[in-house]
């Protein structure tokens, strides 16, 4: 179980309020891509083990959507942030260092 | 063996759904004339008889007043946010209210919803939108051991025997 923190209404609550959005920070393949980028845009996740970034909605709350770092082995969310970002935000990446000296963006 | 908690299906309120951008002094000055209140800061509701102002997200807000005022409250909020782009919507036929009412509420309710309800996190003042079972609600204190809960009228048969079930004589524990 999940506890994590909506940054849009400050509310902190268990999973069941959310609902899962997949990863974060893909990156649209449109019209003119190459098929294999486009096919990879729709299909192809990280799946890590360790540090991951998800998009969350607060369905059951103020319906908002926002971004979420936590680790899939532990489950440890490392914090929450906002959606309205291309790429993960350097606190984020601090905070999660913090906890994971070993641990690198892109990995 | 606690006294019980009555459970009740409430009239129906006027109820007008206010987006926009929760900073605009305009935006606010709306809110603040129709329903007489001051404006809520996030995760608060301002009551006094049948008017409330609910914050409900980082771009809305719940007006609630008697169900005769709200067409004349209405055209008031169209005039008086022509300059920005707001969406003002009469909910008043969406949704119901529900009024839980005995010292042992907040177990009634905690039974139903994943919120912490202990006296220390939550009070009269705060609104929380969440879920009961398997529906979406929000609800708040008019006062203590008093709860009025809102939910969409689709669910309101649901709702209504979830109370009723949580509040059943001898299924309340004694615990905040």
């Amino acid at each position: 179980m999940l506890i994590l923190s909506c940054p849009c209404c400050g509310v902190s609550a268990e999973e069941t309020e959310f609902t899962p959005g997949g990863e974060a920070h893909l990156k649209r393949e449109g019209p003119g891509s190459e098929d294999a980028a486009f096919r990879d845009y729709l299909f192809q996740r990280k799946n890590p083990k360790g540090v991951h970034f998800e998009r969350w909605r607060h369905a059951f709350g103020c319906g908002k959507w926002f971004h979420a770092a936590r680790c899939t082995v532990t489950l440890e969310v490392f914090c929450t942030y906002t959606a309205q970002t291309a790429n993960v935000p350097k606190e984020v990446i601090d905070t999660i260092k913090l906890r994971r000296p070993e641990w690198e963006l892109n990995q | 063996m606690s006294e019980t908690v009555q459970v009740a299906r409430l009239n129906s309120r006027g109820m007008i759904t206010l987006k926009g951008d929760l900073a605009d002094q305009d935006f606010q000055d709306v809110a603040v004339k129709i329903t007489g209140l001051s404006f809520p800061s996030q995760r608060e509701i301002r009551l006094s008889g049948e008017m409330g102002l609910a914050w409900m997200a980082a771009d809305e807000v719940l007006l609630m007043l008697p169900v005769e005022d709200v067409s004349a409250a209405i055209e008031t909020a169209d005039e008086m946010l022509r300059r920005a782009p707001a969406v003002v919507a009469n909910v008043t036929d969406a949704r119901v209210l529900f009024s839980l009412k005995g010292k042992r509420s907040r177990e009634v309710l905690a039974k139903l919803a994943p919120v912490d309800l202990s006296r220390e996190a939550f009070q009269p003042g705060q609104i929380r939108r969440t879920r009961l079972a398997q529906v979406a609600a929000a609800f708040w204190m008019p006062q203590e051991a008093q709860f009025e809960i809102m939910c969409f009228r689709s669910v309101a048969d649901y709702v209504t025997e979830l109370l009723e079930m949580s509040a059943a004589p001898g299924t309340v524990p004694e615990y905040f």
